[in-house]
């Protein structure tokens, strides 16, 4: 009855039974959210700590094999800490900073990411994707021990919905048989062939590219490469593809991925036998290792017209999904549930209306298509598709050797960073003359050296009034929503840091900042009226 | 900001030109084609403003 589709890592949340299974009439929930990944369960997060009743519902029983994502952004880290779990993460996470480029034969240059200072989390940790997923379910188990409201169900497989105006009906399969809930609000994190995506008969449009990827982690026995991202354009290694990727990961564990082609035989190209033959082409007939985990994956590049649909929210690939250049998966869908969760909190409380979730769609489809855009320029970087497009490709390579010019345009995926929402219908207009381009109504706060920690660890979870070199009231409220305030000196940080993210050539500043940490307003002083009317805004209310 | 320059503008555009077809003297079709390629990648880059890159762009096709 319950096919495995997959081995797992971790068993985290096996079977148990419901009392919602021997109710005489459907128990209605809150929210419930479908998939137990690390996108379902970052929203159960979210919602728990706002003391939202949530019930995640997976088809397995924990975290599945396999490293896959493995590049974990500065953003991610940031929202994992606001949850309370991102130390761990550091902990085990593997910092790499160092690059290098190879065409052929030749390394045609390196880089540093430079990570800039007054930061508490790196640029990138690289961590395989089952820790990252134990990491946030360890902390559901810990809230659920103070008394928050969650609830992991595994083996607990969605079969059928009936969407309503205002909920959804579940029918589900369980070990012990069938039963029904119902959602006011269902979550679809359910992935990149999203069950519940199909069962709604929604679209999922974009490029597929006709190529596919070998991945292998391997364990070294008797060697060692440094921590860094090597990345080959036309490796040299017999049977290598078209692109190859070297990364480090814990455990002493690197990941090898081999561009391979779109005309493969799955079966024949993961046989362990095969795998070493291409492995000890690239490093050499002495080299030993163990061969940890692999597989082939093909990737597309696609989006779902809405990711709302009246109560049904889709977050993370089932909503989008890109090519694995750049790290934009796993990342972006991490910035969906930092953007949903403190507005689905919000509305259910009944203190924003619903068109407040409407700017989730608006703002996280232009993160999505900033990732679809970034990603699908690094693919046709990576894999030309003309013979001009190689042309081009290869002088750019050809020249970045010799001529630093040339360097940025070589494209092996850009790395993930956070979208700035430009142009949301939340932003208000920038109030803050001279005031720093990133930190500009819509974007993500910069974090910065604060106290003996740092600035982050004081916004978020609710509304924030930061004052810079001028007071802003501790307290304010309005229409049930509190704000919270503190002023800092841009003095008191002695690197400066606050000073340039927060004031540029500004003397002082105030900020709206929201639960999800980004900007909503910017003025030079506090003016009550001013920021009344942008958190309203902010909530998607009427503003005269 | 400066608009495209479409008039005349090379010193000794006789001299420009030989220096031009020089650099590709003995060459394969394959080798000149890469040339052309750093060449172009080589002149943008040195023009660097966007606006004038997109006109130079649209100029080529038209």
């Amino acid at each position: 009855m319950f096919d495995e589709r997959y081995k797992l890592a971790f068993k985290a949340y096996p079977y148990e039974r419901s009392a919602d299974q021997d109710a005489s009439i459907p128990v209605r929930h809150p929210v419930v959210v479908m998939g137990g990944g690390p996108i379902g369960v970052a929203t159960a997060l979210d919602l728990g700590r706002q003391g939202i009743p949530v019930v995640v519902l997976d088809d397995h029983e924990g975290v599945g094999m396999g490293s896959r994502a493995i590049c974990f952004a500065k953003r991610s880290l940031e929202i994992a800490d606001r949850y309370g779990c991102a130390q761990p993460m550091l902990d085990k996470g593997v910092v790499w900073n160092l690059g290098k480029v190879f065409h052929d034969d030749r390394k045609v240059f390196e880089f540093n990411l430079l990570p800039e200072d007054g930061h508490k989390f790196p640029a990138f940790i690289n961590m395989q994707q089952p820790y990252f997923e134990q990491f946030m379910i360890d902390e559901v188990r810990a809230l659920q021990a103070q008394g928050a409201p969650i609830e992991i169900r595994g083996k607990n497989r969605v079969e059928s919905v009936d969407v309503k105006d205002d909920h959804t009906v579940l029918n589900i399969l369980t070990p012990d048989g069938p039963y029904t809930i119902e959602a006011d609000w269902l979550i679809g994190c359910d992935g990149a062939n999203s069950p519940l995506r199909s069962m709604m008969g929604l679209d999922f449009k974009g490029r597929v590219f006709q190529d596919s990827f070998l991945i292998a982690d391997i364990r070294m026995i008797n060697d060692s490469f440094p921590t860094e991202r090597w990345f080959w354009f036309d490796p040299p290694f017999k049977s290598a593809g078209a692109s190859t990727l070297l990364h480090k990961q814990p455990d002493d564990v690197w990941r090898v991925d081999f561009q391979i082609g779109w005309d493969v035989d799955r079966v024949e190209e993961l046989k362990e036998d095969n795998i070493r033959a291409r492995l000890d082409a690239m490093l050499g007939p002495d080299v030993e290792y163990e061969l940890v985990w692999s597989s082939i994956y093909t990737f597309q590049c696609m989006r779902m017209d809405k990711f709302r649909h009246g109560h049904v929210i889709f977050a993370g690939d089932a909503a989008h999904q890109v090519s694995p250049f750049g790290a934009r998966g796993a990342n972006s869908g991490m910035q969906d549930v930092d953007n949903l969760g403190w507005k689905l909190g919000l509305v259910i409380a009944g203190k924003a209306p619903e068109a407040l979730l409407d700017s989730y769609d608006r703002e996280r489809i232009h993160g999505a298509d900033e990732n679809i855009s970034n990603s699908t320029r690094s693919t046709d970087f990576i894999t030309p598709k003309s013979e001009t497009s190689r042309l081009f490709r290869d002088a750019v390579l050809h020249l970045s050797e010799k001529y630093e010019f040339a360097r940025p345009l070589v494209n092996s995926g850009r790395l993930s960073v956070p979208c700035v929402y430009d142009g949301s219908p939340l932003n208000s207009e920038d109030g803050l003359p001279g005031g720093p381009l990133r930190t500009r109504p819509g974007a993500p706060c910069p974090d910065a050296p604060f106290q003996s920690g740092y600035l982050l660890d004081h916004l978020g979870d609710e509304f924030v009034l930061l004052g810079i070199n001028t007071s802003v009231p501790s307290q304010l409220e309005d229409g049930g929503v509190a704000v919270k305030g503190f002023s800092v000196s841009a003095a008191d940080d002695t690197a400066g840091h606050i000073a340039g993210r927060y004031l540029g050539d500004a003397d002082t500043a105030v900020y709206l900042i929201r639960p999800d940490q980004h900007v909503a307003l910017r003025m030079t002083k506090f003016d009550e009226a001013t920021v009344r009317a942008g958190l309203r805004r902010a909530l998607a209310k009427e503003v005269d | 900001m400066s608009a495209l320059n479409l008039k005349p503008n090379i010193d000794g555009p006789d001299d420009f030109y030989e220096d031009l077809l020089a650099i590709h003297e003995g060459k394969s079709k394959d080798e000149s084609d890469a040339i052309n390629a750093r060449l172009v990648l080589i002149l943008a880059n040195h023009i660097g403003d966007r606006d004038v890159l997109k006109a130079a762009l649209e100029a080529a096709v038209a």
